[in-house]
């Protein structure tokens, strides 16, 4: 009786002599053969120039701020191909490339928590809600570079009127799109996502907070942040957080990315100044993008005359 | 596949491919390619380039055994010399286009900032090896001395893994498999020189025994 009889090995089953014999060389070709192929793969990518990004969308009606600097702005070019926004990459020239999948219409903002009127806002609302300006801001990195970049929007405050902040409302947090099949990068970024940020009540209410829909007279690329995001002029550039979809004002201090990653070398509050270095490096001075020297960075990056007073009575090196 | 290892033109043509990533570095700056930070993009793409080049001739020894092709040790002393090479650039590119020759400032740095003192070991410690690579110095050192003063590239590859470790700022992926490879490589040194050591203590076993079957 023949029960579950397992095939028989044939001659066509038994490894060739040849093979078996070369399997050494066999090993050593794929061995070389897997090395060469890392190489070269390093050495295309040194060798290929990053694609360009599309162009936005024209903002009209757009006037001047007293805010703006005059200092000299970084080109069109260099705002859009030198980006961290992990969740695209964490290389500085990925998300030019890898952003372009981000979906940003149509899209909404959930405004939520401690306010009289939680509502959820539409983008076409949001460009609709205040008179567009043009601010040209210093941005500086927490990575000791900077640029001086034309945003526009206006000031937060405007969309926090909307919604009427209740007396209970401490804190407001900010929270980024996110979404793993658009952003398969995301995994290999080493921090939590969604990305978060937070601001105290009354530094969010500061006119140079800024909710951002453009830069350079045109809509934001994806790469820097489409179509709605915060631009906090005078904290490391990690606190302006991109691709806002949720904004919640909450009595207690939100938990933000970076922060909860290494909470010594990424404070909450996160204001430029100099005098606190990075544990790993020192925040006394900036490269400019496009400057060869470096240069002095200034204490809340220059603009202490209308945020310092948010601060008076606080240690900055406890509170950095 | 031997043959071409031992002719002359393959030196000639790796020599080449090693100086492709420089090559491929000039052409991006001569067209606009260096990114907006292009001080940053050299320091880091050198950077890569060096520890990438210790982790080849890191390579050498035991593709040499695995592959039983004793031929590739011609071109260690190549890689090793192009990994001091990429060095010599990383650390340039460091004095000169990000500190401008403030050597006040890159003494403070060196003592203060954990991740360059460790660079700094990693490319220090390359200088000796560099300077007694020459067919002379082993000569002149002995083979043994030589080799030992060599082993120092391993504590150049875990400092130049910790160095790219500690200056990342959360993106921890690319410096851990970096530091897997040269885990990987430096165990397989370990367990081959146990073997060699069980290999040896076998060999002196069996010579003894038949002198205590004399007895």
């Amino acid at each position: 009786m023949l029960i579950n009889q397992k095939p028989e090995l044939t001659n066509a089953d038994v490894t060739p002599k040849e093979v078996y014999q070369n399997r050494r060389t066999f090993l050593r070709n794929a061995g070389l053969a897997a090395a060469a192929s890392f190489a070269g793969r390093e050495l295309w990518e040194l060798a290929s120039p990053s694609s360009r990004a599309s162009a936005g969308t024209k903002l009209a009606g757009v006037s001047k701020s007293p805010f703006s600097t005059t200092e000299k702005q970084n080109t069109y070019d260099d705002v859009t191909h030198y980006n961290n926004y992990y969740e695209f990459g964490v290389d500085k020239t990925e998300p030019a490339k890898n952003a372009q999948s981000l979906k940003t219409y149509p899209w909404a903002v959930s405004i939520e928590g401690e306010v009289k009127k939680p509502r959820q806002i539409t983008m076409d609302e949001i460009l609709k809600l205040a008179p567009l300006e043009e601010r040209i801001y210093r941005h500086r990195c927490v990575e000791a570079w900077s640029i001086v970049v034309p945003w526009i929007g206006y000031s937060f405050s405007n969309l926090a009127k909307l919604v009427e902040p209740a007396p209970s409302a401490k804190y407001v947090a900010f929270e980024s799109f996110y979404d793993r099949k658009q952003m398969p990068q995301a995994m290999y970024a080493g921090i939590d996502f969604p990305y978060v940020e937070g601001l105290r009540l009354d530094e969010a209410m500061n006119p140079l907070t800024l909710l951002c829909v453009g830069m350079y007279g045109e809509t934001l690329p994806n790469q820097d942040g489409a179509p709605v995001r915060m631009v906090i002029p005078w904290k490391y550039g990690f606190k302006s957080a991109k691709s806002l979809v949720k904004i919640r004002f909450q009595k207690d201090q939100p938990p933000s990315t970076w922060n909860r990653l290494a909470p010594d070398e990424y404070g909450f509050y996160a204001n430029v100044n100099p005098a606190v270095d990075h544990p790993r490096w020192s925040q006394a001075r900036e490269r400019r993008l496009g400057d060869f020297l470096k240069r002095d960075t200034l204490i809340f990056n220059g603009y202490s005359d209308q945020v310092a007073n948010l601060y008076t009575g606080m240690d900055l090196k406890k509170y950095h | 596949m031997r043959k071409l290892l031992i002719n002359k033109w393959t030196k000639a043509a790796s020599f080449l491919i090693c100086l492709l990533p420089l090559g491929f570095l000039l052409w991006r700056g001569l067209h606009n390619g260096l990114t907006a930070n292009p001080i940053e993009f050299i320091t880091h793409t050198t950077g890569d380039w060096t520890l990438r080049f210790i982790l080849f001739t890191l390579c050498v020894t035991p593709l040499r055994k695995l592959l039983a092709l004793p031929e590739l040790i011609r071109f260690r002393r190549m890689l090793g010399l192009f990994a001091f090479f990429y060095g010599c650039l990383h650390f340039t590119t460091y004095i000169w286009l990000d500190k401008f020759f403030d050597l006040k400032e890159v003494w403070k740095d060196i003592a203060k900032r954990p991740y360059i003192t460790v660079g700094f070991l990693a490319f220090v410690l390359l200088i000796p090896l560099a300077i007694t690579s020459t067919a002379g110095w082993i000569r002149r050192l002995g083979g043994r001395r030589w080799q030992l003063l060599h082993r120092a590239i391993y504590i150049s590859a875990v400092a130049g893994v910790i160095h790219y470790y500690w200056l990342v700022k959360s993106a921890v992926l690319r410096p851990l498999a970096y530091g897997a490879v040269v885990a990987a490589l430096l165990l397989w040194r370990l367990a081959a020189k146990l073997r060699s050591g069980t290999d040896a203590e076998n060999a002196s076993l069996l010579k003894a025994q038949p002198q205590k079957s004399q007895t």
